[in-house]
């Protein structure tokens, strides 16, 4: 057999017909479902009167619409509201296991998949979600999907698809300190665009990726979708093992032995064939800052906002003047002197317990500046147990951080925690796109260690330097 | 699903490059529990103002565009989030087709399983259909578009023109290899049986 990558494995282990038209039915295992864009699968099965295949593959729960203060006083906006109390009906109705809101467990669906050992390497994951990429961390072919696909693998645990082409993605070298995951994801974008892993699957290789913990090896996978892959995935190893070994929902006994012979052999043949590739070195790398309406629009936070003039095409040009009058930004402005309003500590990008350390050490016996608003939501009910285990909640607290409730929240502002127009956030999430997290609201992406750097200065700050590294 | 043949009528042209999908749709809308209706709030945040007036140099907004039925777009189109109230929401305005040089992965699914043709085109071809005007012509079956006289032709994965044209019911189409599904299950059991 000639070799094979990870991402070929996975796809031929789970091939159930090619049909005449050339698509190919490929088996679904894990499904994730949450309350916005399932609905209206549920009411498409009611309406076809078809069964829901296979109830036990599911895992649901309410993530992008709930309060995250207050909430065992209910939900006040009723739309929201009225989206949750659909998808506890649905969940009830076809037998689907689901997560209530109240539940310890509770949390961002590509949070809580990964924490109940659902999610496992060699696996298929899908989810009404563009987010849900986040999986391929373990070594997992996850992707988002649309809510007519969510219904179809609700009626046939397959979809039709067509097979990606292979990329590969090579960070190597030592990530310096004060850096994550997520300087990395945005370096990446910055240099490909968010159209440059269109038609791929991205594996993240390199000694750089080898030593990521599993949390920031979700972080990469989670923007993998912001350069428009659609996957990525990250080889499983021992450090995939230890996570997941003792999960709830993982295999234990003899079938944990039998699961670990399986995933070794995961892993890319040497040799095997990808169609791209790209190699970064991150030795010299520095903290990341978006200045745009786009993922790509991200520079070194040494840097400065970029000059309309030195486009290279017009059409380049336009696209510019609009992304800094959107942004309210001056050309030529450093970008640690630009004052924040708002910062986000948080979603399925950085909202997991390392992520939480991450923050804490730079708030850590310093003050949130005055008139900045700054926000902690974990991602899930066991993240915030864990961090308040370990004393984190005191730290962002007496920092003067707001230590709040578990879910999506100002990632997208489908909830109440959004920006007003205007206002400029530094924010731990994945889309700094115009409107995002607010109608009129500008966003700029950074990690979470700069996230915190930035609310204890109110502008964004080299956060090295506050680390003294 | 509405079959897919051939249509006649207004292009609207909005050629920025990387329409993401919550400028398509935003998450304001994204709270209805059902597909149809959000027609009115396709491209909300840039077709109203604050106060909720229409913006008159909007290009939907524009007499000439109210009523266009194709939606001319830069490259990758609708990229960003998964939700399908994209292509609802452009659906419901009566757009059946859109024709851009590129779209990211999911809205491109998404838009097949709703009847609407994502057609691909070099953003030169792009630009000369908004220059030539209306109205605009695009023929799946001979997958031709033309515009101003003067006809493009276009390249489509034939699975996707067959889904289109008859207008098929993917669930059902599945559905008709239960049994490979079942046989693919029952040996999934024996090899991966954690799963």
């Amino acid at each position: 057999m000639s070799p094979r990558t990870l991402y070929d494995k996975i796809w031929e282990a789970h091939l159930v017909a090619t049909r005449e038209d050339g698509t190919s039915l490929l088996y679904i295992d894990r499904h994730l479902v949450h309350e916005v864009t399932s609905p209206q699968a549920f009411e498409g099965l009611r309406l076809t009167q078809r069964p829901l295949r296979k109830p036990a593959a599911i895992l649901s729960v309410a993530d992008h619409n709930v309060p995250t203060s207050n909430r065992e006083a209910g939900i006040a906006d009723e739309t929201s509201r009225l989206q949750v109390e659909a998808l506890e009906e649905n969940v009830k109705a076809f037998a689907v296991p689901y997560i209530p809101l109240l539940d310890d467990r509770q949390g961002i669906v590509h949070v809580i998949g990964p924490e109940q050992g659902f999610t496992l390497p060699g696996s298929t994951v899908v989810c009404g979600d563009s987010h849900t990429s986040t999986h391929g961390a373990f070594g997992a072919l996850a992707f988002g999907i649309g809510t007519s696909e969510v219904e179809h693998v609700m009626a046939t645990e397959t979809l039709p698809q067509r097979r990606s082409k292979n990329m590969r993605v090579h960070f190597e070298g030592k990530l310096p300190e004060g850096l994550g995951a997520k300087d990395l994801a945005l370096r990446l974008i910055g240099q490909i665009g968010t159209a440059g892993g269109t038609g791929h699957v991205i594996e993240f290789t390199g000694s750089a990726v080898k030593a990521l913990s599993m949390e920031a090896r979700m972080t990469l996978c989670n923007m993998s979708i912001e350069a428009g892959a659609r996957s990525g995935l990250v080889a499983p190893d021992e450090t995939t093992f230890a996570y997941l070994k003792g999960r709830p929902m993982a295999p234990n006994g003899t079938q944990w032995e039998q699961a670990l012979a399986y995933w070794r052999a995961l892993p890319s043949d040497v040799d095997a064939h990808f169609d791209k590739e790209v190699v970064i070195q991150v030795d010299g790398l520095a903290p990341q800052v978006t200045w745009g309406t786009s993922p790509e629009t991200v520079l070194d936070v040494t840097g400065r906002v970029p000059d309309p003039e030195q486009t290279k095409s017009p059409a380049d040009k336009e696209a510019m003047l609009r992304a800094l009058e959107y942004m309210g930004l001056v050309a030529g402005t450093p970008l640690e002197e630009v004052p924040v309003d708002v910062v986000f500590i948080g979603s399925c990008t950085n909202g997991r317990i390392e992520d939480l350390r991450a923050a804490a050490t730079v708030a850590k016996g310093r003050k949130v500046a005055v008139g900045v608003r700054a926000l902690v939501v974990p991602g899930s009910g066991l993240v915030k147990r864990q961090a308040e285990a370990e004393g984190l909640d005191r730290i962002f607290l007496d920092a003067g951080f707001e230590w709040r409730q578990p879910g999506c929240s100002m990632c997208l502002g489908m909830n109440d925690d959004r920006l007003e127009p205007g206002q400029r956030s530094a924010s731990t999430s994945n889309r700094n796109f115009e409107g995002r997290q607010g109608r009129g609201g500008r966003t700029h992406l950074v990690s979470p260690q700069m996230a915190a750097a930035a609310a204890v200065t109110g502008h964004f700050t080299d956060v090295r330097r506050l680390l003294g590294a | 699903m509405q079959p897919f043949t051939t249509l006649t009528g207004t292009a609207a042209p909005l050629l920025r490059a990387n329409v993401d999908t919550d400028l398509i749709i935003p998450k304001q809308y994204l709270k209805t529990l059902v597909r149809t209706g959000l027609g009115q709030h396709l491209f909300a945040e840039i077709r109203y103002d604050d106060a909720g007036a229409e913006k008159p140099d909007f290009v939907l907004n524009r007499p000439l565009y109210r009523a266009a039925n194709i939606l001319l777009g830069g490259p990758n189109f609708g990229c960003g989030s998964s939700r399908e109230h994209a292509p609802w929401a452009l659906l419901d305005f009566g757009i059946r087709c859109v024709i851009a040089p590129s779209y990211a992965d999911i809205f491109y699914n998404n838009c097949f399983s709703n009847g609407i043709l994502p057609l691909v085109l070099p953003l030169e071809t792009v630009e000369a259909i908004a220059a030539a005007g209306n109205p605009v012509t695009v023929d799946l079956p001979a997958q031709t578009v033309t515009a101003g006289g003067v006809t493009h032709r276009f390249d489509i994965e034939p699975g996707r023109k067959t889904t289109l044209v008859e207008g098929l019911d993917e669930i059902g189409k599945s559905l008709a290899n239960l049994a490979a599904i079942e046989a693919f299950e029952a040996k999934r059991g024996r090899e991966t049986p954690w799963l």
